[in-house]
This record gives C-alpha cells, structure tokens and sequence, in this order.
C-alpha cells in the first residue's frame, strides 16, 4: 500500500478538471478560433459566383472547415470573398461592403477578374480588386474549381494561425504609453 | 404553304408612312424583307408617334445608336419596332449632329427610358424632354461617353476623388482582334495589333 507521500505534485493538478485544460498561448488560441469559424460574406459578382455556390452545397461543403455561414451582411462577415468582375461603378459598393466589416477581417479575390480584370481590358473594370481593398489570397482560374476556392481558404486558414494579433496590440499599446 | 414574307405584311404600313411623312423620308431600304426608313430627325417624333398609335407597332425592341466619326451630322440613332404578334418588324433610323437632341419616345414606349439613358450613357446623344436622364451603366459622373469612336478602349484616367475613379487599363499591345482575310490561321486568330 502506498503512502500519500508518493502522490506527484509536478503540477497544480486537479483531477476534477482534468481533460477541461490546455496550456497555450492567448493567439494560438485565438487564431484556432478565428480560422474555424470564418464567415464568409459573398461578393459574387460574376460566374466566379457559381463556383462559390457550388463550392458551398453539399458536394464540395465547406462547412467541413467551418465556413458554410454565408453572411449577407457584412457586420456579421470575417472574411469577403469578392468573386466575379469588379466594375467601378460597383466598386464603389464593394468598398462600402468591406468599410462595414467588422475587424478582424480578410479579403480573398477570387479567379482572374477580380485578381487583375481579367480578360477585361476596358474602360469599364476595375484591374484588380487591390486597388480599392488589401487582399490575402488570390485564386487563379476563371473560374476556379470549387476546389481551388477551397485551397485557397486553406491558405488563408494558414495565414490566420501565423497572426499574433494579441503580442502587436500589446506591443502598439505600450508604443503609445511610452 | 410558305411563310408570308415580312415586306408583304408591312407593305400597307409603308405607305402609310410615305402619305404621313412626305419629305421627312429620305430613303427607304429593304434588304432580306426587313424595311429600314431613314428620316430626318424633325420627321422622327411624329413618324414613332404614328407607328405606335396608327400603325400598332407595340413594341419597341431597341434603341441604338451610331459614331459616324469625321462626318457630320456625326451621330445616328436607329429604332427597332415590332408588333406584338411578331409578323411585322421596321427599323427607323435619324442622323443626329453633336449639338442636337432627340425627343423622347418614353411617352409612346416606356421601355424608351433605358434605351435612352444607355445612349446618353455610351453615347452622349441627349434626349430632350425625358424625366429621368442620366447614366445607366458607368458611374454617376463620370466625364466621358465610352462608346464613341475617338474613346480608347482602355480608358482615360479620372481625377475626383470623393465620387470614384477610372483607371486606364493595360492593354499590352491590344485590343487584341482577329484579321479575317489573312491567310494562316496563325494570323487569324485574335493578336496584338499596335494602334497608331
């Protein structure tokens, strides 16, 4: 029989918690949060729009990464994905869309068009929607397979976990104090 | 059992339109059984009123409108008519000079309005007398009329800020256009051809 004196005491270990814990950081924790629950807020302005529809029902589904809450408004949006020809009489309204995004937001351009105008040389579309918004990822295609879209919120998911928003608050924070 | 041929139906219409009009014509074409009178702009106004109200031409299919760059008058405006049963169909066409406006048809056709506003739009021809004319496809101010012939297909840069803006596109070398006659298909196909 064992004596209590054996009992470890390497940690503040509860065995009525055990499991309910995890040691990590506050932005590790912070983007695993963020990049499995992106709602994407969908700009589709052209065929780029069918893909992104295909992308979201049942066949390509991506709410296996957590994405599937197509918000149509964008005060409930993380992440737009501008999919289609960017005009710049529309231009006008994807920048009003994107200026009513809450922080943290991202932005995917979605297949040629929106990437660079596309085949649209002209007068009337905007080459690129970086001109009026930063962009994350740009998918190549026209359009893209769902599953390039896919790849590309993937790689927007990566670029999420890379973030330490919480260190450069803190860092701006005590730039302006000092 | 062969289809009535469209000339024969509208036949009656044209000369009615003659008798109405006299002079205001200044040449009548046919080609393939498809009629296109070609009015002076005065003559316009009171030969749609007499299409749609005498003639019972419901429908007003379109509105377009030619640059005759380098000639003057400069501008053409062509009208597409149909009667509501499809067996009769004619084309009016005005030439209209750059310091003219063409009266409205909106109170004939109110789909007149879009075909309208698009003309005023890519074009610049005004319409005079319509309640609501201003541009249907490019941004409201927007300084140029894109569809006329010394416009270049890549834009010219806008300067206001606070409203939008018009960048210049890159066309590297384009517009890129295909040269029917050529003799390889190589040469065929759609290339950079340098525009002077």
């Amino acid at each position: 029989m064992e004596s209590t004196d054996t009992v470890p005491t390497y940690a503040a270990y509860d065995s009525k918690i055990e499991g309910n814990i995890i040691f990590t950081r506050v932005d590790a924790a912070i983007n695993w949060m963020r990049k499995n629950s992106l709602w994407p807020m969908p700009m589709g302005l052209a065929c780029c729009a069918i893909e992104l529809m295909a992308t979201a029902s049942s066949r390509f589904d991506i709410s296996r990464f957590g994405m599937e809450v197509m918000r149509f408004s964008p005060r409930q949006a993380d992440v737009m994905i501008v999919a289609g020809t960017v005009t710049y009489k529309m231009a006008l309204a994807v920048k009003r869309v994107w200026d009513q995004m809450p922080e943290p937001k991202w932005c995917i351009a979605m297949g040629a068009c929106a990437s660079s105008g596309g085949m649209y040389r002209s007068y009337a579309v905007l080459q690129g929607i970086d001109q009026i918004i930063p962009v994350d990822v740009y998918i190549s295609g026209c359009p893209p397979r769902p599953e390039a879209l896919i790849e590309g919120l993937m790689k927007l998911q990566e670029k999420i976990d890379k973030e330490h928003s919480t260190q450069d608050q803190k860092k701006t924070f005590f730039e302006d104090k000092a | 059992m062969s289809a009535t041929p469209i000339s024969q139906v509208a036949a009656s219409d044209l000369t009615t339109l003659r008798d109405a009009l006299g002079k205001g014509i200044i040449s009548e074409l046919e080609f393939r059984g498809e009629h296109t009178l070609v009015l002076t702009l005065e003559a316009l106004p009171k030969a749609l009123a007499l299409c749609k109200k005498t003639l019972n031409y419901e429908m007003l299919l379109d509105i377009s409108s030619l640059d005759h760059f380098g000639e003057d008058p400069r501008f053409e405006v062509v009208y597409e008519l149909a009667s509501l049963d499809d067996t009769r169909h004619l084309r009016l066409k005005a030439k209209v000079s750059e310091d003219e406006a063409v009266p409205t048809a909106i109170h004939l056709w109110a789909a007149a309005d879009w075909h309208e506003r698009e003309i005023w739009d890519m074009m610049g021809i005004p319409f005079s007398d319509h309640p609501n004319l201003k541009r249907i496809l490019m941004w409201e101010g927007y300084p140029f009329f894109p569809l006329r012939k010394d416009f270049p297909l890549a834009g010219r840069p806008t300067d206001m800020p606070d409203v939008a803006f018009t960048g210049v596109a890159p066309l590297e070398g384009g517009p890129f256009v295909t040269a029917p006659g050529a003799d390889t298909v190589a040469k065929r196909e759609p290339h950079a051809r340098h525009q002077e």
